[in-house]
């Protein structure tokens, strides 16, 4: 076991050193794409192998210990891992989806000058996560937490010559650092809570903060406040108000990264977190907090992505929504279920992500060839004849673009029946769409519905208040079928929409891209029967009894209404929902998917109205579409509060300071140096007898010295 | 025969070398003088080792002899590399160095 560890964290971390260094300084090694693509997904690849094997072969949590990194006075903490159903889980997820987009990005990335950095950062991204997810005490898990947040980071300012891009990783970086700094908070309290209590060395493991008599110390008002840190944590990491701010600027990185880290891995931590210390979480009173949070985000970022043009940004905002579903699942002690829909999303996000990087892929070379033919004036300047500026007003002066502004490669106004020449990339993100949208018995069907039927059966069971949580989670889930069916049609159905379109044609992407579609297109359409919800069966649902425990057997993984952890829930389930009643709510669900789709497809009349319905719909819901374009103004809000203090603030006493005290200080030092160099340098003479006449003197002074005194 | 003889005929050879080495200006003189004092040095190991019946001083004379024969070499080497290039030997007109 301790090898097969090793073997799954190891790899990432030695190729993400050798493909950094060997690229940092061999020029020659850049040039060789394959081979440092094909080193970089090995790297997660075996990962995944070793991971499928452990997975198969499960017998029971283990731990495995290497070696102490810590130890001050009752802290004590060890580089552990903990192998259990729910951390194999998470590897599996994100070593495979991982691999996918390893596989994907080495036809993505081709070309690109910083070949060699992307993946050193991607790998140096994986070895992260797997020691968030492995993690067996909350400081390794933060090492893996902070790693990841370095990694989202390095890779959204990716292309840092455009100051947008620099500007967007710094505000992720930042945001970021509200979060972190409320969990280093929540394990503060935790660390003095336990030690205060019982004494002796303690490493903040997992084993011990979950043992019963550890739980029994948070059940008051501490583990309310824990649970509200590690929320707030939470919210940071996974892009929940208020912390959701930096997500949507992250789309400024390469799109295999929104994929892999803003989708499908990084952003779901935060959730992880809470599923590993759900037996704490379930009892601290908060839920209603996280359940809130959730329901709130996802209706408000399902309205945002209604709104947007650009295809990465409606990816974004749903991403965000989506994470608002899953931390409503937690809200009401549905962890086993919000770990579900992380899975599932995983899926179609991550296809979704991958697709609309292929879309960006091929309109790029559109809009290369439109610039070489003169259409569009080329942002790459540099042969400015007088003949071509004038072409240059010319198509400025009449647009061809359905928009103002410059040709935009991620724009779905310029877009428009791409399924005509790229099929898989439209087949596989069709598939995705339906499946987010909760088409029947698509993924995300079943994970969405059995979301929304733990709501509702929370809120039959503990408070009536979550019914209307249950309310808005519905809405969203037409608003998700509305927007993701918008993108679709927008991008793959009508005509095309780009300048001279009769000529120009876009091309489907080489297989290294197509395949890891069509993968996660297949996962997308069959995942979502590891969670079959209970109405066919008592134990129909794989993942509730992989993660939460079956039979007397206990998972890692609490539940509110599971009999098998009412030890530590508060709650019960007062109300059995009736076999009826459930069939009742799934079909409710498919007629919600089912009509926000139609929705969608009647108002673009399947792809034949473009732009013009987006204008339509703002003129009839100008109320809600308006606030929604500009993100109902959080931007705004952050601006005026805590950015425009911060940066008056730096400019009118930090500047002044550092210019006054640290520069003076630092000038001054200088200066008297130099001045005492002056007086000095009159001592050195040049004139040999002069040296040697000090060296008699000195000598006869020690010699003296020595005799007399 | 008594010691002092030595070390006071010693003291009077070093104290001419460091004058020498101090006032004049010739380089071959300053380095003139330096041997001057190598060997007071050796004339007071010699003194001492006669004195004492023990031969390690004599043997350090014999190491003395060898580095300044060395150090000759070394030295007129350089006074003539010197010499060529600033046409004078004189150590005060030499002072690149000067701060």
């Amino acid at each position: 076991m301790e090898l097969l560890v090793r073997l799954i964290l190891l790899p990432p971390i030695l190729v993400a050193a050798f493909n950094g260094m060997m690229g940092l300084f061999s020029p020659a090694y850049r040039k060789q794409e394959w081979l440092l693509g094909g080193l970089a997904l090995a790297a997660v690849a075996v990962p995944f192998a070793v991971t499928c094997m452990l997975f198969f072969g499960f017998e029971g949590a283990e731990v495995v210990r290497y070696f102490t990194w810590l130890q001050a006075g009752d802290l004590r903490v060890d580089f552990a891992y903990r192998i259990d159903e729910l951390s194999l889980l998470m590897t599996m997820i994100v070593t495979g989806v991982g691999s996918l987009i390893h596989l994907y990005s080495i036809g993505y990335m081709h070309g690109d000058s910083g070949y060699w950095r992307f993946f050193a950062y991607l790998n140096l991204f994986i070895f992260a996560m797997l020691n968030l997810v492995l993690a067996e005490s909350l400081p390794v898990l933060f090492l893996g937490w902070e790693g990841v947040g370095l990694c989202s980071y390095l890779l959204i300012g990716f292309w840092y010559t455009d100051l947008k891009n620099s500007a967007a990783a710094n505000k992720a970086f930042i945001v970021n650092r509200v979060g972190d700094f409320a969990f280093l908070l929540a394990m503060f309290i935790i660390f003095k809570t336990v030690v205060d209590a019982q004494g002796g060395v303690f490493g903040l493991d997992f084993a011990t903060i979950l043992r019963p008599e550890t739980l029994a110390l948070f059940a008051g008002p501490t583990g309310f406040w824990v649970t509200v840190l590690l929320l707030i944590g939470a919210t940071g990491k996974s892009a929940q108000i208020p912390l959701f701010v930096w997500l949507p600027d992250a789309m400024a990185g390469p799109t295999p990264v929104s994929a892999l880290i803003h989708a499908a891995t990084m952003v779901t931590s935060g959730l992880y977190l809470l599923a590993r210390l759900s037996p704490l979480v379930l009892n601290s009173g908060a839920l209603w907090i996280i359940a809130t949070v959730g329901a709130v985000t996802a209706i408000m970022a399902a309205t945002v992505a209604i709104t947007q043009n650009d295809i990465k940004k409606v990816l974004a905002y749903s991403t965000v929504s989506q994470l608002g579903y899953m931390f409503l699942a937690a809200g009401v002690g549905a962890f086993f279920v919000a770990i579900f829909h992380v899975m599932t999303h995983a899926f179609f996000k991550a296809c979704l992500f991958l697709g609309s990087g292929s879309v960006i892929h091929s309109m790029h070379h559109v809009e290369h060839e439109l610039e070489h033919k003169g259409l569009i004036p080329s942002h790459h300047g540099g042969h400015g004849t007088p003949h071509d500026s004038e072409a240059e007003q010319n198509t400025l002066r009449h647009s061809p673009l359905p928009y103002d502004g410059p040709f935009d490669a991620q724009d779905m106004r310029t877009m428009g029946g791409l399924r005509k020449f790229m099929p898989f990339t439209a087949i596989t993100f069709g598939i995705s769409t339906l499946a987010i949208a909760g088409f029947p018995l698509l993924s995300g069907f079943f994970s969405k519905d059995e979301i929304l039927f733990r709501v509702f059966e929370f809120g039959q069971s503990a408070h009536i208040g979550y019914m209307a949580l249950w309310v808005v989670g519905l809405i969203t889930a037409v608003l998700t079928a509305i927007y993701m069916t918008r993108a679709y049609l927008l991008t793959f159905e009508g005509s095309p929409r780009w300048p001279d379109a009769m000529d120009t044609h876009p091309h489907e992407s080489p297989w290294t891209m197509t395949v890891p579609l069509v993968v996660l297109a297949i996962l997308a359409t069959v995942g979502g029967f590891l969670g079959l919800p209970a109405v066919f069966g008592e134990n129909a649902s794989w993942i509730h009894g992989w993660l939460v425990g079956h039979g007397d057997h206990l998972g890692p993984v609490a539940d509110s209404l599971d009999p098998l952890w009412s030890a530590v829930s508060p709650y019960e389930l007062e109300h059995h929902v009736s076999h009826g009643v459930e069939w009742a709510l799934l079909g409710l669900g498919a007629a919600i998917a089912l009509v926000g789709i139609g929705a969608a497809v009647f108002f673009f009349r399947f792809g034949k109205r473009g732009p013009e319905a987006d204008r339509k719909a703002r003129k009839v819901f100008g109320l809600f579409y308006t606030p929604a374009s500009h993100v109902w103004g959080w931007d705004q809000f952050y601006n005026a509060t805590f950015v425009k203090g911060t940066v008056e603030g730096a400019r009118k006493v930090f500047a002044p300071f550092d210019k006054n005290v640290v520069d003076g200080g630092v000038m001054g030092l200088a200066g008297l140096v130099r001045g005492a160099a002056g007086r000095l340098r009159g001592l050195q003479t040049g004139v040999v007898q002069t040296y040697a006449l000090a060296i008699v003197v000195g000598v006869v002074a020690v010699v003296a010295l020595v005799l007399f005194v | 025969m008594d010691l002092t003889w030595y070390l006071s005929l010693s003291a009077v050879l070093f104290t001419i070398g460091v004058l020498g080495v101090l006032l004049r200006r010739n380089v071959i003189v300053v380095f003139l003088s330096i041997e001057l004092m190598l060997n007071a040095v050796n004339l007071t190991l010699v003194a001492f080792s006669q004195a004492f019946g023990d031969v390690d001083g004599q043997i350090l004379v014999f190491f003395v002899m060898s580095v300044a024969a060395a150090e000759a070499a070394v030295g007129l080497a350089i006074v003539i590399a010197m010499f060529r290039n600033k046409l004078t030997i004189n150590v005060d007109e030499l002072r690149l160095f000067r701060g």
